[in-house]
């Protein structure tokens, strides 16, 4: 390994130095300042006689005397299954004080795509408890599907809610010689000591710290830094996933935080730069994160991804959100309104969808009636929601019996089907009778987009049967 | 790409990469031509030339580059980006390249897709049974059939005299011609010209299949999708485009043409899209059937997946691949359907590779040459007569996702200067689960004219008048919408209101299909009308009901309207619409 000290010029997060050997696309580096402080990098661009080189935690005190090792490899995650309960920085180092890890295996960060014949298409029902998710846009396993929320919006809470009650109704005991194991990947990005300390505490107080695995990467921390720390977070889910049998939850927080630095690096490059300044890659970029999640044939684990990203100006045609939306399955939105409204959690299902839904309920899977249910709410909420405009202009009394009706459904829809509170643990049982309490009080014809047969059997046809379901806990 | 005849290839001298960034990598001392394929570094990458400035030739690579470093070699190929074409191109599953993701699998040993594996598009030692169609003696031209052999159930495939193989309306005669099982690179016939046809023929992606002439489309491409053939019907041999934001259905309604349009062959490009979708397709489809035969789907279908994380100059390449394929299907006189799910990830991928080559952009950071390269590829489509005479066509629907789903943007845009079908997604129809999202305000099909004879002789004569009063109704529909917005429904006066209603069963039965509905996933063209003529008497009844003075609440009010909504699901439509429109007139003159 040759050392050089032939630093060219420093600019932002970039570092340009002279070689006289070949030096490989995404190779690491190391840079030695002359305090005696080791930096890492990765190699941007390499060409005859020079690279560029990006440097993880910033290029302050690099001078042109720093010492520049090329390691020959790229990037690698050490993995292992005692990474569970471990809490690691944004480049996958301990912080937890806990012992030395001991690599089983050391993996490349840039993961392969997965062969799209070797996919297994995910339909098996994750039920989060969450009636607005379970409901209304299901999530399955293998599924990606981000929380698209604004600053200040209780999509930490939320997440948390997930992390803490998603598990899987398992088909019959002793089905499976030994049911896989659930772990939840926990990546920050850019966040706050104090978020980072709530997602701790929690995962403290309900003990899920020893199925988890805990990558910081704090605003403080350099925010070159965290274009790894995603990849250092998934290649540790697929290697839990597809090697030792986990069903890992990738929670990802907060994606903004990670296209700025993409952005940063890009202008640092110099880089013709696409829509507000966003580098023209970075569909490209997310979509080698995002496709990560799913199943593989043949193998008992799964990766579920969901990603949180603060939209900015709660703008979903920003290219962030507009981009992660059309690479996910689906996006569940946190809406401000709701929130101030004091919705726990605030998720405002109309514009939210999850593209897996469909395969994943139904007979066997949720419940027979869960599509019809869920069309027939949506369209009714649609319906109350677009009158609301109607009423503060011309008042409730010159609507319709109907249209009152709608309005009903939908001020009932958000306080008792969404608004659950953020400790309420709702099976998916109880969550589609609530469905039913709810629509029932709309009358049986306007339920066209149910199968007769369920009205028969779930309509309640009076007052009296109609009991909603008490909170449970 | 192909390796079948790499071999011949003379051998170019080798260069040097100069520099890698990403996808894009410089060489020196190569001497290679514009869009020749060469194998990039030590591992083999396959790469193609984009751009050649002095000794620097800029090559795209369609692998990752992650650890290739300056110094290691680049080989040239000599030939330019190719595919293979023969039998087993259906029921098969490619990347961007052509390179089958079942045999990547097997080569590979892991779910992963590794570097630097190559495997040629159709399986070279297959054994085909080939029967001639000619004698030795007859003439043959360019193009002309040989012999035939049965690909799938479903297809078979016609084995052609190459198209460059002789010069445009020169003939010659055949020496020999063998029948029984080959593999297809065994010659199959000799001519007298001294050409040898096997089964297997080459053809580079980027140029277009020579055809005799391109004709006006006259027979509609029926896609069993009530407001597509109904209202805004695409021709076989026509473009079409889906705009719409994420989530707005645009790769469902893409799979429903997939499912159920009546073209004899699919070519389905997954350009930039999600994983999971393709592995949809590929689970779904040999287990559907095709609605024609009953046969599985996948036996008229070639799928090319070139998921969003898959390296992005495959992304680039993998239109032409698909429409490659299309061509060659469409020369032995089938119609075949492209659809491209999304042609905008292929235009960003057209932008990276540009942004990388330092090129000054246009708008939005595309390419300059955005407009020219949509062109050229819609333009491959029509109805044509082939060379060898016989007739085919070549339909093209792409996706489009418009950036925050504006359409004024250059995609977009750029596609509607093309395209003559135009089926707008809409947000807010999605948002209330009013599937298919597609917007009958700002939709259109310049087709329409060309096709109205078919439908009126294939099934009914007033096929277009009745259009013509559903298109009436809706448009009045959204007039009378912008005051009940001010004033409420009440405030109307009553023949308004009812025309408010009539046009909710034309949106929520007609305009609407369950695609997850066994059922109402397709809808012949013959139910789509049945269905209309039904709103319609209920139409004529109402307004007659109500010229005799009975009120317009009771009116709407009936029992038997509502089962309107439910044409859809039913079977047997044809007794039950009957019932139905009987009923309907029955309840509404009992009432006065």
């Amino acid at each position: 390994m040759k050392e050089y000290q032939t630093i060219t010029e420093i600019s932002g997060p970039l570092v340009y130095a002279e070689v006289d050997e070949a030096i490989g696309y995404d190779e690491i580096v190391e840079i030695e300042t002359a305090q005696g402080e080791t930096l890492r990098g990765q190699v941007l661009e390499s060409s005859e006689g020079v690279v560029a080189i990006q440097v993880f935690e910033g290029t302050s005190g690099i001078d042109q005397n720093a010492s520049v090792r090329f390691l020959g490899e790229t990037m690698k995650m050490p993995v292992t299954e005692d990474l569970l309960g471990r809490v690691l920085d944004g480049s996958g180092r301990p912080i937890d004080d806990g012992p030395e890890i001991v690599p089983e295996e050391r993996q490349d960060i840039v993961g392969a795509a997965i062969n799209p014949y070797s996919r297994e298409y995910p339909e098996e029902f994750i039920e989060t408890g969450v009636s607005a998710i379970d409901g209304m846009n299901t999530l399955v396993r293998g599924q990606k599907l981000p929380i698209f929320s604004s600053s200040g919006q209780p999509h930490s809470e939320l997440a948390m809610q997930i992390a803490r009650q998603a598990s899987v109704p398992e088909e019959e005991e002793g089905d499976d010689e030994e049911s896989s194991e659930f772990a939840v990947i926990f990546g920050a990005m850019g966040i706050t000591q104090e978020e980072a300390n709530e997602f701790m505490q929690d995962f403290e107080r309900t003990g899920a710290l020893e199925r988890s695995v805990v990558f910081m990467n704090l605003a403080d921390d350099p925010a070159v830094e965290r274009t790894v720390t995603p990849r250092m977070v998934l290649t540790t889910a697929e290697y839990l996933a597809f090697e030792k049998d986990y069903h890992v939850l990738v929670i990802l927080t907060d994606m903004t935080n990670y296209c700025e630095a993409l952005r940063e690096i890009g202008a640092a490059r110099e880089e013709v730069p696409g829509r507000r300044g966003y580098p023209g890659y970075m569909y490209t970029d997310l979509a080698q994160l995002y496709e990560r999640a799913g199943r593989i044939q043949g193998r008992e684990g799964s990766v579920t991804q969901i990603p949180i990203l603060t939209m900015p100006g709660d703008d979903d045609t920003h290219p962030i959100p507009d981009l992660t939306g059309y690479i996910t399955e689906g996006q569940i939105y946190v809406d401000p309104d709701l929130n101030s409204q004091g919705l726990q959690p605030p998720i405002n299902v109309l514009p939210s969808l999850s593209r897996l839904m469909d395969d994943g309920i139904g007979e066997g899977l949720t419940r027979e009636d869960h599509a019809d249910v869920k069309d027939q709410m949506f369209a009714a909420y649609a319906e109350g929601e677009d009158l609301r405009d109607l009423v503060n202009i011309v008042g409730r009394e010159a609507l319709s019996e109907l249209d009152n009706k709608y309005l009903d459904f939908a001020d009932a829809f958000e306080s008792e089907f969404v608004d659950q509170g953020f400790d309420q643990n709702r099976d998916i049982e109880e969550t589609l009778e609530i469905g039913w309490d709810l629509l029932s009080m709309l009358p049986k014809d306007a339920l066209n987009r149910i199968d007769e047969e369920f009205i028969e059997e779930y309509y309640r046809e009076d007052d009296s049967e109609r009991e909603v379901v008490e909170a449970a806990d | 790409m192909s390796k079948a005849e790499s071999t011949e290839t003379t051998p170019s001298e080798d260069g040097v990469i100069q520099s890698v960034s990403g996808p894009v990598v410089s060489a020196r001392d190569l001497d290679a031509r514009m869009n020749d394929v060469v194998y990039v570094g030590d591992e083999g990458l396959m790469g193609e030339v984009i751009e050649i400035e002095g000794d620097i030739t800029t090559i795209q690579v369609y692998e990752e580059t992650s650890g290739v470093a300056p110094g290691e070699p680049v080989e040239n190929t000599g030939e330019p980006l190719s595919v293979d074409l023969g039998p087993g191109m259906l029921d098969a599953i490619y990347d961007g390249v052509q390179r089958p993701l079942d045999v990547l699998e097997g080569k590979m040993g892991s779910p992963y897709l590794d570097r630097g594996v190559d495997a040629p598009g159709i399986d070279l030692e297959k054994e085909w049974e080939f029967e001639p169609t000619v004698e030795v003696g007859d003439e043959v031209g360019r193009g002309d059939v040989v012999g035939v052999v049965e690909e799938t159930v479903t297809i078979d495939h016609k084995v052609m005299v190459p198209p460059d193989a002789l010069d445009e309306g020169e003939t010659t005669e055949v020496t020999a011609v063998e029948s029984g099982s080959f593999d297809v690179t065994e010659t199959v016939a000799e001519l007298a010209n001294g050409t040898t046809v096997s089964m297997h023929q080459e053809w580079p992606v980027r140029e277009a299949r020579p055809s005799a002439n391109k004709k006006t489309p006259r027979t509609p491409l029926v896609s069993g999708q009530r407001i597509l053939d109904g209202l805004f019907p695409i021709a076989k041999g026509g473009t079409a485009a889906i705009p719409g934001p994420f989530g707005s259905g645009k790769t469902v309604t893409q799979h429903q043409l997939a499912k159920y349009a009546d073209a004899d062959i699919i070519v389905y490009v997954g350009c930039g899209e999600r994983g999971n979708e393709m592995t949809e397709v590929i689970e779904d489809f040999p287990e559907l059937e095709d609605p024609a035969n009953g046969n599985p789907l996948m036996a008229r279908t070639s799928l090319i997946a070139n998921t969003s994380n898959m390296p992005v100059a495959a992304r680039e390449s993998c239109i032409y691949t698909g429409i490659t394929i299309a061509e060659y299907y469409r020369d032995m006189g089938y119609d075949v359907a492209l659809m491209a799910d999304s042609t905008s990830r292929w235009a960003e991928a057209m932008r990276e590779i540009s942004s990388r080559l330092e090129e000054m952009p246009g708008e939005e950071g595309y390419p300059a040459y955005l407009a020219a390269r949509l062109a050229q590829f819609y333009e491959r489509a029509g109805y044509f007569e082939n060379v060898n005479g016989t007739e085919g066509s070549v339909s093209a629907i792409g996706a489009v996702s418009p950036p925050g789903g504006d359409f004024s943007e250059p995609v977009t845009q750029n596609t509607l200067r093309i395209v003559k079908t135009f089926w707008a997604l809409d947000a807010d129809l999605a948002e209330r689960r009013h599937f298919p999202s597609i917007n009958w305000n700002e939709s259109y099909s310049l087709y329409k004219d060309q096709l109205d004879p078919w439908f009126e002789d294939e099934v009914a004569d007033d096929w277009a008048e009745k259009r013509q009063w559903a298109v009436d109704v809706l448009d009045e529909e959204t007039e009378l919408q912008e005051i009940v917005q001010l004033v409420g429904k009440d405030a109307l006066p009553d023949d308004q209101q009812l025309t408010l209603e009539v046009a909710r069963y034309l949106r929520e039965a007609y305009l609407q299909q369950n695609a997850f509905h066994p059922v109402d996933t397709y809808c012949p063209p013959e139910k789509t009308y049945l269905m209309l003529t039904t709103i319609e008497t209920f139409n004529d009844e109402a307004f007659r009901a109500l010229e005799a003075g009975v009120p317009v609440e009771e009116i709407v009010d009936t029992d038997s309207a509502p089962r309107i909504n439910r044409i859809g699901v039913q079977e047997d439509y044809e007794e039950y619409v009957e019932e139905l429109k009987a009923e309907i007139t029955e309840e509404l003159r009992s009432l006065y």
